[in-house]
């Protein structure tokens, strides 16, 4: 039974190649040597850029201070929203008067979202949450020159678990002042 | 050792060219359609570091368009036409069969050619030769599978492409770069603050991209080349989302310096900033067209995020998105015929894409939380940032929805891909 596949198959392959020619390339196709081969450009490597970290300053004691509302930097925000709830008014009161006494000090609003949708979306939602926050200091007393707003959008969060527990404590916007940042 | 397709969801594990955490790419669903080949061993390809003809083979099958045929028991190896036993191969049902050769020469590099074979017809359709270093093997495995790629399919290859992307580690987030099948990743920016929204320069040697190491976002464009970075936009308030004209001269960009997220164009060197939006609402995410005369953005000037467009002086506004209610990160394919984009529904954040032509849409995931979509240069590859578990990961699928692939990098979240620009653009 081999010797008559193994007879078959020669069969086939001589009946293979005798009755289907095969094909001249045409001229100027590579059949023989080429004249000219391809080089390709070597690869570069590439270097690798690591930005320094900025120096961490002294920030007056008043702001750390756990007993005083001053060391409070941080608003929740429900789902979609970026109105400041009226349960931190108090708060921005107190940053307000502070910024007020001390018009040295600056301050810097970082508006977050939580991770849900396009990061560069996130990035727009999290500056309506720091416009927010700037804008009612702004009422309160605070001169222009004192306050940035900034977005971090997604990048930054606090917690990374998919709950809605999670979600809530990165809906928020953070007040830093100089030194911190 | 060679491959052989025998069920979707083969796992490729890539060897990193160099001590970074690799980025491996598993093939997880199969074209339609795919066109039988076979590649052959090149004769004399052992004084290589790496088979060329496993690379040539792992790039074709990786694309979802061809269905690799076992090619590992040909013997005699044929390095010329006249050797190869095409009835053998019509027999195995080969469209076209790749024959090669490599050879050691005098100074010490390599020689290396091949033929692509038409195998029902028995003719050449084509050949190159190539001069190698031995570190070029694989750079040279990627143009054979590109030229193979193209003779059979007509579109171009992308396999001698590069990748970017963000990998996050612990407080560690590094830009990285890397070819295409995911070898030999580079780290551009190594940062302990987030980075985002890499964007590849029209000419690949440049990204630009959002860092936050001034715990604000600031736009840099970066060389790839040299390392050096400029800071292009850093206004009070934020600097986001740049995107290349198709000159590299220009980006536009978001910027919070005037109230609100608008888009302005600026120079690639920061210089001549120019408003082009003008609304009360969120304007984000431009992105050019690519003859240049239009910017797709995102805007919520409607009510909820959608999806418009704009002449590149800010005029004639349309919107082009109408289904759902959140509709975000619009990009649009060299030939400028479509437009991908991410759809909410139901909670799920999916990847669809429109047909600017006929208004077609359609579904190319089913993720629940895919993001951040980019075209592969010749538009027939979308790779986008997906999660798998509680862990951020890259995948990519077909621009018909067919082959899907997942790329991950061990122990660590990769997010925010961007795929590079022909090479020698």
């Amino acid at each position: 039974m081999k010797n008559l596949l193994a007879v078959v198959s020669i069969v086939a392959l001589l009946a293979g190649c005798a009755s289907t020619p095969v094909e001249e390339p045409k001229a100027a196709v590579e059949d023989r040597t080429p004249t000219t081969t391809t080089t390709i450009p070597p690869r570069q490597s590439v270097p690798t850029v690591t930005p320094t970290q900025p120096r961490a300053d002294q920030v007056p004691n008043v702001l750390k201070d756990p007993n005083n509302i001053l060391s409070k930097r941080s608003i929740y925000y429900d789902y979609d929203k970026y109105d400041v709830k009226e349960d931190y008014k108090a708060l921005l009161q107190a940053h307000a008067r502070y910024l007020t006494q001390n018009r040295n000090a600056k301050m810097l609003i970082q508006g977050n979202c939580d991770e849900r949708g396009s990061r560069e979306y996130n990035i727009a939602l999290g500056q309506k949450r720091a416009d927010g926050v700037k804008k009612l200091l702004l009422l309160m007393g605070a001169q222009e020159n004192q306050l940035e707003s900034v977005s971090l959008g997604e990048e930054k969060p606090r917690c990374t678990e998919n709950t809605e527990a999670c979600y809530a404590q990165n809906r928020r916007g953070d007040m830093l002042y100089g030194g911190e940042y | 050792m060679r491959y052989f397709l025998a069920s979707i969801g083969l796992v490729l594990a890539l060897i990193a060219a160099t001590a970074q955490a690799q980025l491996s790419i598993e093939i997880t669903g199969g074209g339609a359609n795919q066109i039988p080949i076979g590649v052959l061993r090149f004769v004399g390809e052992e004084a290589l570091s790496q088979r060329i003809s496993d690379i040539v083979e792992a790039d074709l099958q990786r694309s979802g368009r061809f269905r690799m045929l076992f090619a590992g028991n040909v013997e005699p190896l044929p390095a010329e036409v006249a050797q190869v036993n095409f009835g053998d191969w019509k027999n195995r049902n080969a469209d076209a069969l790749v024959i090669g050769s490599v050879v050691r020469l005098a100074d010490g590099r390599f020689e290396a050619r091949f033929r692509l074979l038409d195998v029902p017809k028995q003719t050449q359709i084509g050949g190159v030769a190539f001069t190698l270093t031995a570190q070029q093997v694989r750079a040279t495995g990627h143009r054979i599978a590109d030229f193979i790629y193209e003779k059979l399919t007509g579109d171009r290859g992308v396999f001698s492409t590069r990748i970017a992307y963000v990998v996050k580690q612990g407080t560690r987030f590094e830009l990285q770069i890397a070819d295409a099948d995911g070898v030999g990743a580079q780290t551009a920016l190594a940062s302990r603050e987030p980075v985002m929204s890499p964007a590849w320069s029209p000419d690949g040697t440049r990204l630009a991209y959002v860092s936050f190491e001034n715990k604000k976002p600031v736009v840099y464009v970066h060389s790839l080349v040299s390392g050096q970075r400029q800071v292009v936009a850093n206004f009070k308030g934020s600097n986001s989302a740049p995107a290349w004209s198709a000159d590299g001269k220009q980006l536009a960009v978001v910027l919070s310096k005037d109230g609100g997220s608008q888009i302005y164009l600026i120079g690639a060197d920061g210089s001549n900033p120019r408003r082009l939006t003008n609304s009360g609402s969120i304007d984000t995410e431009p992105f050019f067209s690519p003859d240049g005369q239009l910017i797709y953005f995102t805007s919520d000037r409607g009510g909820s995020p959608q999806i418009y467009r704009m002449s590149v002086s800010g005029g004639e506004i349309a919107r082009v998105s109408f289904d759902g209610s959140y509709n975000v990160s619009p990009r649009v394919s060299n030939d400028g015929k479509s437009l991908i984009y991410i759809a909410r529904e139901g909670g799920r954040f999916q990847l669809k894409s429109l047909d600017l032509a006929s208004k077609q849409s359609q579904v190319l995931t089913d993720g629940q939380h895919d993001e951040s979509p980019s075209f592969a240069p010749n538009g027939k590859m979308i790779l986008y940032a997906t999660q798998v578990g509680n862990r951020g990961s890259l995948a990519a699928v077909s621009s018909d929805g067919s082959v899907k692939q997942r790329l991950s990098v061990q122990a660590a979240d990769v997010r925010e891909p961007a795929w590079g620009p022909y090479i020698g653009n």
